[in-house]
Formats: C-alpha cells, sequence, structure tokens
C-alpha cells in the first residue's frame, strides 16, 4: 500500500511538473515580430525588442543552456568567469568553513549556556539581538574590519548560522530530563563525564535540529555574500549573469542553489535520524 | 588637445571636436608630418618613440598653456626648431627615459578592480590585449560588484589599483562618505560615454520642463553621472533635490527597473543605455557629451601608499593603462576592442551592445540609427580643473561643507602626468599647466575661480 502510496505521490509531482513547465512555455512565446523597423536598424536590436520575445526564457532555453552548463561544469576562463562546478565548489567550501566554526563556537557555548541558567540569562538579550540580522547587513561592516573579502564571506557566514545551533544546543541541554542528571549524580559522575555520556547523546536530536536549520541558513547566506564581494562561487555567478541581463542562467543557479541545499539539508537529516533513539 | 596629438602640429584644432587637421592639403600629408611624434602604434616607430610623444606633448602643454600661443610658435619657428628649442631647456630625452623605464617593477603580481562597463575599457583591454604583460607586468583584472565595494577594496589593498568614477578618488581622499585616505588618479579611463536614457512612454516628453516628479537613477553619489544629470536638470529650471527623485542603482538593475517600470530613466554608462535600446524598453534622450563634450567620466585610481610603497609598479601600470588608453582612442581599433572585453570574463554584454557603444553608430531606440564616432573616448589626461570641477559640484549640492582648497585638492588628486612629477625631482619647477578651462551646456568653467562659478547657479542646496 505504501509503495502505491508513493507512486500516486510521485504521478502527481509528474504533473505539476508538466502543468507547470507546460504554463511557463506558453506564457513566453515570442509574439513575432514587432513594429516595422528598417534592417539596418534591426541589426542593432536585440530579439526582444526585433522578435517580440519575451524578457522571460522559457523552459527550453533554460534547458539548452542548462545542458551548456553541464557539459563542461569545471572550465576555467580566467578570473572572473568559471565553470558551474567550480563556482559551486567555491561556495560548497566557504559554507563549510563557515559553518565548521560555527559548529565548533556553538555547541560548546551552548553547552555551558544550556548548564547555566546564570550564562543563559546573562547572554539571551546579546543572542536575540544578534540573531536576526541579516547577512548583507553584516556584510560592509566586515568588510571594512576585516578587510579581507573572503575572509568576510566565511565571518559572515558564520554570523549568521552560529546562533540557531546555539540555542538549539541551550535548548537540548537544559530540557534533559532531570531525572537521569539525578541518576548520574547518585552514581557520582564527575561534570566532564556526565556532560558526554548523559546530556550529550540526550541533547543530540535537538543539536543536529539546530545544525540543520543552520547549514540551510549559511546556504542561503552564501548567494547574498558572494554577490556583494565578487570573485567566485554561485553567488557571484548570478551577479555576474545578473549585470548581463540573463535570466536564463540566472534560473540555473537558482535550480542548482536549491538542489544543493536540498542536498547538504538531506546529509544532517541523516545524521539527525542516527542518534535519534526511541525513549 | 588630446594627449595622443602631435603638440608639434601647429594645425591641430584647439578642441577636440574639430576634425583632426582642417588645413592639409592631402590627410597624407598631414599623416605623415604627424606620425613621427603621435603616440600611436605606427609600424617602424619604436616604443621609445611613442613614449617621447607622449612626454613631448605634456611638456609643450606644460610651456604652452593657451593653444593660441602654441600655435603661433609653431606657425613662427616650424616643429623642428621648436623641438630643438624644447630639448634645450627641457632634457626632453631625459624624461622620456625616465618615463619610459622606470626600472623592474617591486610587485608583478597585481590585482586591478573595475566595474563591468564600457568606461573600463583600457583597464579590461589591457588584460587579453597584453598592454600588461608588455610592461612586465602580470595583471589580473578582477570584476567588482559595486563602487563601495570597490573602494573598500582598494583601500584594503587586495587591489593595487582600481577602476572608479572620477569624483571617488576626491571623495576619498576627502574622507567623504569613507575614512580619509590619500588617493590618486594618474590617468582618466574615458571622456564622455554616458547618457540620458528615458522609458519608452515618455517618448514624447523630450523637454526635461515636464519631468517634474520623474524618478531617475544615477550609479553612485559620488560620480559624474550624479553631477551631470543634476546639472542638466537644474539648467531645466528643475531642483533634482526637490522636483525629481534621484536613486543610487547598480546599473544592470536599471535596465531591470526601467523594464518593471519604477523608475522613468537614468543617467548610466553608455553600454548599460545602449543595452536598454537592444531590449526595446528604453530610448536614448541625449549623450552626455551634449552636456559636457569632452568630460571625464572614470578613473584610474591608486592609493598614495601604493605609489611610495611601489613606485615602479605603479609607473609601469600606468605606462600600460596609457598605452591602451592610446589605442582605444583609435577608432579602427574599436571593433577588435568590443570583442575583446565583451566575454563572460569581462563585460559580459552582447558584442552587438559594446560595438554600438565603441563604434558610435547606434540604434537611438526610437527607430533611427545615428553616428558619433566620439560617443565615448578615451584620454588619459588628468586635467586638474576636472577636479577643481568635480568640487564646485560637490559643494554646490551639498556633499562638502564649508570651505574647501580646491587646487590643493585637485593637485593632491589628479597626478597630471608622471611627466611634471618628473620635472620637479630634476629641480625644474613645473609649470601650470594642468588647467584648462571648459564648457558645461554653454556655461563657460574658469578653474582659477571656482568659488565664483558657483555662487552663479541659482538652483542649489541652500545649507
Amino acid at each position: 500500500m505504501t509503495l502505491s502510496l508513493r507512486l500516486r505521490a510521485a504521478i502527481v509531482s509528474l504533473a505539476l511538473l508538466a502543468a507547470f513547465l507546460g504554463a511557463w512555455h506558453l506564457a513566453t512565446r515570442s509574439s513575432g515580430p514587432t513594429a516595422a523597423m528598417s534592417p539596418e536598424y534591426a541589426k542593432l536590436m536585440g530579439l526582444t525588442a526585433t522578435q517580440g520575445k519575451s524578457a522571460m526564457p522559457g523552459p527550453i532555453d533554460v534547458g539548452a543552456k542548462l545542458w551548456e552548463h553541464l557539459k563542461r561544469p569545471f572550465y576555467d576562463n580566467g578570473p572572473n568567469d568559471k565553470g558551474l562546478g567550480i563556482q559551486l565548489a567555491y561556495s560548497i567550501g566557504r559554507v563549510g568553513l563557515g559553518y565548521l566554526i560555527a559548529v565548533i563556537v556553538a555547541i560548546p557555548l551552548g553547552f555551558m549556556i544550556g548548564m547555566s541558567p546564570l550564562i543563559s540569562k546573562a547572554l539571551d538579550p546579546f543572542i536575540q539581538v544578534l540573531k536576526p540580522i541579516s547577512p548583507l547587513a553584516w556584510m560592509p561592516l566586515a568588510l571594512y574590519t576585516i578587510k579581507d573579502s573572503s575572509i568576510s564571506a566565511i565571518f559572515v557566514i558564520f554570523i549568521c548560522s552560529v546562533w540557531p545551533m546555539l540555542l538549539n544546543t541551550a535548548f537540548g541541554v537544559a530540557s534533559v530530563r532531570k531525572e537521569w542528571i539525578n541518576v548520574a549524580r547518585t552514581l557520582e559522575v564527575g561534570t566532564v563525564r556526565r556532560a558526554f555520556t548523559v546530556i550529550l547523546p540526550a541533547a543530540a536530536p535537538t543539536i543536529l535540529t539546530g545544525m540543520r536549520i543552520s547549514i540551510g541558513i549559511a546556504w542561503l547566506v552564501i548567494v547574498a555574500a558572494e554577490m556583494l564581494v565578487g570573485g567566485t562561487g554561485i553567488g557571484y555567478f548570478v551577479w555576474n549573469e545578473w549585470n548581463n541581463l540573463s535570466i536564463t542562467n540566472v534560473i540555473i543557479a537558482i535550480l542548482l542553489i536549491g538542489l544543493v541545499g536540498m542536498l547538504l539539508d538531506q546529509v544532517l537529516a541523516r545524521f539527525t535520524r542516527m542518534v535519534t533513539f526511541p525513549e | 588637445m588630446s594627449t595622443f596629438d602631435d603638440p608639434f602640429d601647429a594645425d591641430r584644432a584647439l578642441t577636440r571636436s574639430g576634425c583632426a587637421c582642417g588645413q592639409h592639403g592631402s590627410t597624407a600629408e598631414h599623416d605623415q608630418a604627424a606620425r613621427a611624434l603621435r603616440c600611436e602604434p605606427v609600424a617602424g616607430v619604436s616604443e621609445e618613440k611613442r613614449y617621447e610623444g607622449i612626454v613631448a606633448s605634456a611638456v609643450m602643454r606644460a610651456v604652452f598653456p593657451q593653444d593660441v600661443a602654441r600655435r603661433a610658435f609653431l606657425k613662427s619657428v616650424g616643429a623642428a626648431t621648436a623641438l630643438a628649442a624644447l630639448s634645450e631647456f627641457f632634457p626632453l630625452k631625459m624624461a622620456t627615459e625616465a618615463f619610459a623605464d622606470a626600472g623592474p617593477p617591486e610587485k608583478k603580481d597585481l590585482k586591478v578592480g573595475f566595474i563591468p562597463i564600457t568606461c573600463a575599457t583600457p583597464i579590461i583591454m589591457a588584460a587579453p590585449l597584453g598592454f600588461y604583460a608588455k610592461q612586465g607586468l602580470n595583471v589580473e583584472v578582477v570584476k567588482t560588484a559595486g563602487w563601495a565595494v570597490i573602494r573598500d577594496k582598494t583601500i584594503n589593498k587586495e587591489y593595487a589599483a582600481a577602476h572608479m568614477l572620477a569624483p571617488m578618488p576626491i571623495a576619498i581622499s576627502l574622507g567623504l562618505g569613507a575614512n580619509a585616505i590619500p588617493f590618486t588618479v594618474p590617468a582618466i579611463e574615458n571622456i564622455n560615454g554616458q547618457g540620458i536614457t528615458l522609458a519608452m512612454k515618455h517618448k514624447d516628453k523630450r523637454d526635461p520642463k515636464d519631468w517634474k516628479g520623474m524618478k531617475f537613477a544615477i550609479p553612485f553619489d559620488y560620480s559624474m553621472h550624479n553631477y551631470l544629470l543634476r546639472y542638466y536638470l537644474a539648467e531645466h529650471g528643475l531642483d533634482p533635490d526637490t522636483d525629481v527623485q534621484l536613486r543610487s542603482v547598480p546599473p544592470p538593475e536599471m535596465v531591470a527597473n526601467l523594464r518593471a517600470d519604477n523608475i522613468d530613466g537614468f543617467l548610466a554608462p553608455d553600454n548599460i543605455c545602449q543595452r536598454a535600446i537592444y531590449d526595446g524598453v528604453g530610448f536614448l534622450h541625449i549623450l552626455s557629451k551634449e552636456i559636457w563634450d569632452g568630460h571625464p567620466c572614470c578613473s584610474f585610481a591608486a592609493s598614495r601608499e601604493f605609489i611610495t610603497t611601489a613606485p615602479n609598479s605603479f609607473a609601469a601600470l600606468t605606462r600600460a593603462i596609457v598605452d591602451a588608453t592610446g589605442y582605444a582612442a583609435k577608432a579602427e581599433n574599436r571593433k577588435q576592442i568590443a570583442e575583446a572585453i565583451a566575454p563572460a570574463n569581462y563585460i559580459n554584454a552582447p558584442v552587438t551592445v559594446l560595438e554600438q557603444v565603441l563604434t558610435g553608430t547606434y540604434a537611438d531606440g526610437l527607430g533611427g540609427v545615428k553616428t558619433d564616432p566620439k560617443r565615448v573616448d578615451f584620454d588619459p589626461f588628468p586635467w586638474q580643473s576636472f577636479a577643481v570641477w568635480m568640487l564646485t559640484q560637490m559643494k554646490r549640492w551639498g556633499q562638502i561643507k564649508g570651505d574647501v582648497d580646491y587646487k590643493a585638492v585637485a593637485e593632491q588628486v589628479y597626478l597630471a602626468t608622471d611627466t611634471t612629477r618628473v620635472m620637479a625631482e630634476m629641480g625644474l619647477k613645473p609649470p601650470a599647466t594642468s588647467y584648462k578651462s571648459f564648457s558645461v551646456m554653454g556655461k563657460t568653467f574658469d578653474p582659477a575661480k571656482p568659488d565664483d562659478y558657483l555662487a552663479s547657479f541659482k538652483i542649489r542646496k541652500s545649507s
């Protein structure tokens, strides 16, 4: 029965996709030659002006361009023009690094906050103020004070992805069942050992949920950061193609950003399942 | 007079807009006379000769600030005598050598930032066409996301030098919108090359008096675009601060915003204007050239610190840029340049668009094909009077408050050729050469009396 449900869901998904692509195709068809113009003039104009081609590319344009990109994902035409594979690798590298630093900072700090109500109360206002700040707001400050654009990008990833992890870790640690901690106390387990053998396993699912939210945010942030800093990465690619008003390439980039984001999320979802235990 | 014109040619016209020579019997005759000292890559003329041409231009300009006097002098004695006379009291050979051969560059691997618009043409093309390599430099030209970022990255020293809007180095040096850091302009990137583009729906509103309440985009506050648009509006009786809305918008977003009907028009670099036409969303109202023919637009800028820490690298960079600018100034090279700078690695724009901008044969968006080879032009000489004009406008629109020492700022920021420096080093007093008078919309600007000029405007910010 489950299989048939899956099958049915897949069929509905495909039908929705087909309907979407069809509507897209119809909406962006060109309307034929526009107002009469001299051939000399027409030669200087783009297809939108001469053929009435829609400013939005259709699914076929996007598909053809995507195929072109997929055929050679790793080309390198100099500092400002690299294949999509290279751009994605740069972005993933930056996200990985910023995120790793965030993990290193957030989990121990979250533990501390979760275990001490005093620190929790004291730090709370700072966290609440810093949490909602957008990457775009951090970027100029980072660029101006750090004085290095690639470190600035990593810093922005770090600062934006650290908070959900921190809060979730603190919450997970603080809500470990009191009985378990009391049992550990009765057995005279030391603080450090208690943290690793009792609290960590109990809080792990919550911590990983926080990490999962954070990786999503980190991946969101990278596009904004790279659009500002430029140089390399998928965000830079979007900016560069936006510069050329190439909506086709922007759509391709959006598609890839979505796919990579989903993959990153799935990896952490798998980890979460691994550490979750039935009570 | 352009840096690339022959300074010993008495028949050369006073202004750039005049033809190269209207008085010779034949073009061949004129060319023959002119070629020897002009800065152009003619077969058989050595590199050294070309630099000599650049230096000689600067010196002639120094000795004869007034073109009339220079012409009279040349007419009476002839070019050869003039050259000899000049060499006597100014060692042209030495200056040329100093300019052409400043020693090996301290740093060979340099990064130069640019914004992807045709104004950056010399900076960009110097990479694919090998002008940097010729100076022994390995330069990476890096596309940058915006003017504020290019400013920060140059201040950060990620870039050795960068493409900036002509007023930006002045603003940075004065600490407007940034910490005050001494910046310099060794060369102007391009002159002219902007335009006012309006949305198609304003086809019939060609009189600026009807523009009340419209929304216009400019690329940056400290830009010639801002000052020219404000000037143009004010000349037509509109107060740019109250009668219209001016918004800072990055160039590519201008076209999209125009299409989306968010703005009514913009004053932007030509390839953006032409792109709006190419996509059928706007038409060219006027070229910026019609506001001020020969106005500077973008500059090649470096921090003073870079010059002191790596003077030879700086000199080599400047030579590469001046060289590239000279190449770009020639109409016959423009097609090749358009192709060289169009790929995604550089400007990332359709070749047709860049070709229309650079060759000056373009669709105007209203169905006509127009030709103006000087639509965008290239002349690297950083006239200090340009800087003075920009300062008057900064004051006019309230960007600078209080008194300003126009001359001091202009001379600190706009380096009027290596020659001037070389002259000073040799103990010669460089004459006041780098000020020229020009007119903006028919109104003459006298760089010696900036305050009077400023006071003559009726529309300005009161504070």
